[in-house]
């Protein structure tokens, strides 16, 4: 089998699977008896038509970048992280601690904390299990996923049982003060109206600018990929790798760990339960999607904030289809772009290197 | 004392009902696993399995069918694995995540498209379920102290599901060491070459691991839904997958021990609702979350290497590819 061209393995490959992904989503629309492409219209409405709609959409863009960045991080030092859901719940725990604290106090001061103490929590999460794969040899998948289902029952217990103020009936935190909130946007722009899209943003944004440079233009970055290419190899180029996994793995966790800025510190204010809500999951789809570079992960995640606020929108009008649709597609395009991956490529490379037959080039 | 007795019996006779998905679940990677096929996608198979076969008793009114559902269901997601994991040599795990998913949307999906009730499919009663089975002189034996009270509570009156998870076992091990097939199935997931060399084919070992796994993955995600429960709810396989995952990697891959852990696994969860608000000497009140968490602590622990080492089939999760 010939080798695709560059531009076809890059783009036309990914583009094919994502398509192929959407297709089965809409026969299975089709099979109940509902129809696709009225759906994906109300979708589009949903997620563009009007100020909030549009602002929601990225407020989610903003969770599943960071999460999408989280994933294709590890990913990149062939660690495969399940765990960013966990990592932001835990994260949330350092957000609103920090909150708590200065509560009164100006954003300004508040927000640029509320990411390293977040980024400290979701970090320590992740590198456990970074440490346990390196050190003792625990495979990465399993430990991430012990360590969400963990994660789960002790932030269960501990809002429940300790941030829970007196009086309160429902379990979350003390709520943060207006002031101390990360500044949602429409409160600069009018057109966001009332959507939770926040200042975390922009801090997305330069987290996919800050993952690439970090990747593809630092010695760390060529260390990361050469130990997820050839571990061997990497080692005996004099590369750590018991260090580098556990460093990645901590700055996955970091990564995810802004989820919980957005959320918390952003958009409820206070710590509640399961905030998280599978951001942290669908960033396994965005990454796969976006196979792993920060162009493609910003694109999947705008796409997967589209479905999602779409989605909402979506049940409002076609009570037929639900949003879990929404994961239906998700887990399709894990399907197809990460395990599947490969399943086009014999037949795009006949299709492509038959013109060059006929011309006698190679 | 009496009370105690009954409180005892009482709380392994919920042990044996919480731990039978989880044997069936577990017995069914074991195959997988064993075989050289990682199979994160239990979780998503037993919801799956849950699904169909609450749906299918109810539309036709007989649990038989809707067990067969289970299994058909949990087969279509066994294939769909084999085809990414072994024919198409794509990553195994990602796969598993993915067949997580898809169950998790495709069963409210579906189940609030066809059902219309938020998720929920219809109540189940009567022959629609497996119900419970009173084992020959269970009655007259009740009265008889302890071992006619344990005779009573705890080996009688479960459904027919039930007894086979703890047949499952036995027969597991008995096909994985003392048949042709089982030594097999463990070189192919050891030293898949060796498999080859000896002019056997990895692909069809594989599969057929896999078509085992999903018979006894389906069977247990219909014990939830129409032996367990009167009917499907949204993501009631709730974790159960990933224990049982636990579970196999507790037990080094091995049927008795595997059968332990489950029922270790099935205690934990069983107490948990008896502990909830109770004070204890010394320790004081155990909060239910600790309870929650310990089965995964505990793996997570013994995958560290501190209690024994777990050592995974050799193969396991590296697809198979014939030398050109």
């Amino acid at each position: 089998m010939t080798p695709l061209p560059r531009w076809a393995d890059v783009v036309l490959l990914p583009l094919l699977n994502v398509v192929l992904a959407f297709l089965v989503g809409g026969l299975i629309v089709l099979a109940v008896g509902q129809n696709p492409l009225q759906a994906v219209g109300i979708m589009l409405y949903g997620a563009f038509g009007y100020g909030s709609g549009f602002g929601y959409t990225l407020y989610y863009t903003t969770d599943f970048i960071f999460a999408g960045l989280a994933v294709s991080l590890a990913y990149h030092a062939g660690l495969f992280n399940i765990g960013p859901e966990g990592q932001a719940y835990v994260a949330g725990l350092g957000v609103i601690l920090i909150g708590l604290a200065l509560n009164g106090m100006h954003w300004a001061l508040v927000f640029p904390l509320m990411i390293v103490a977040g980024a400290l929590f979701g970090g320590a999460w992740a590198f456990v299990p970074g440490y346990l794969q390196a050190k003792r040899g625990s495979h990465i998948v399993i430990t991430t996923i012990l360590f969400n289902f963990i994660a789960t029952a002790m932030m269960g217990f501990l809002i429940s049982r300790v941030l829970k103020p007196e009086g309160v009936n429902s379990d979350e935190s003390a709520p943060l003060e207006a002031i101390t909130r990360v500044p949602q946007l429409r409160t600069f722009i009018e057109l966001f109206k009332n959507s939770p899209v926040n200042l975390t943003f922009f801090l997305a944004i330069a987290a996919l600018f800050f993952v690439y440079w970090l990747i593809w233009r630092t010695k760390f970055g060529y260390a990361v990929r050469a130990l997820g290419h050839n571990p061997v190899a990497a080692n005996y180029a004099g590369i750590s790798n018991q260090k580098l996994i556990m460093i990645v793995m901590a700055m996955s966790g970091m990564l995810a760990a802004m989820v919980a800025v957005n959320n918390v510190g952003g958009v409820q204010g206070r710590l509640i339960l399961n905030f998280v809500n599978g951001a942290g999951f669908v960033g396994i789809a965005v990454a796969f999607m976006g196979k792993g570079h920060p162009v493609g992960v910003g694109l999947s995640a705008l796409l997967f904030g589209i479905l999602y606020q779409g989605g909402q929108e979506l049940a409002f009008q076609m009570p037929g289809i639900t949003r879990e649709m929404i994961v239906t597609i998700q887990a399709l395009v894990i399907l197809f772009t990460g395990a599947m991956g490969d399943m086009l490529r014999a037949p795009l490379s006949r299709l492509l290197t038959r013109p060059d037959a006929t011309t006698g080039a190679k | 004392m009496e009370s105690y007795l009954v409180d005892i019996t009482l709380i392994l006779d919920s042990t044996v009902r919480l731990a039978v998905p989880l044997i069936l679940a577990c017995m069914a990677g074991l195959y997988s696993e064993r075989a050289g096929i990682v199979d994160i996608g239990l979780e998503g198979k037993l919801l799956a399995g849950a699904f169909a076969a609450a749906a299918m008793s109810a539309v036709t009114g007989s649990a038989w069918l809707g067990l067969l559902a289970g299994i058909a269901a949990a087969m279509m997601f066994s294939g769909i694995h084999g085809l990414a994991s072994i024919t198409l040599k794509g990553n195994q795990t990602i796969s598993g995540v993915a067949l997580n998913f898809l169950a998790a949307g495709l069963t409210t999906f579906l189940g609030q498209s066809w059902f219309k009730r938020g998720g929920y499919t219809p109540q189940l009663s009567g022959d629609q379920r497996f119900n419970p089975i009173t084992l020959p002189f269970a009655n007259e034996l009740r009265e008889v102290p302890i071992l006619g009270q344990i005779y009573y509570e705890l080996i009688s009156g479960h459904n027919i599901i039930t007894y086979f998870a703890f047949i499952v076992v036995p027969v597991t091990a008995w096909v994985l060491f003392r048949t042709r097939f089982g030594l097999r199935l463990r070189a192919v997931g050891e030293n898949p070459k060796a498999i080859d060399t000896a002019g056997i084919s990895v692909t069809r070992l594989r599969f057929q691991a896999l078509v085992i796994t999903a018979v006894l993955v389906g069977i247990g995600g219909a014990y939830l839904s129409i032996a367990q429960s009167a009917g499907f709810n949204n993501n009631m396989s709730a974790g159960r997958g990933y224990i049982a995952l636990a579970a196999l990697i507790f037990a080094k891959w091995r049927p008795g021990p595997a059968l332990l852990v489950c029922l270790m696994f099935g205690f934990l969860d069983a107490v948990q609702f008896r502990i909830q608000g109770q004070s204890f000497p010394i320790i004081g009140e155990v909060p239910v979350q600790a309870i929650q968490a310990l089965p995964y602590v505990l793996t997570v622990i013994l995958l560290a290497g501190f209690i024994g080492r777990a050592v995974a089939p050799k193969a396991a999760g590296i697809p198979y590819t014939k030398e050109r």
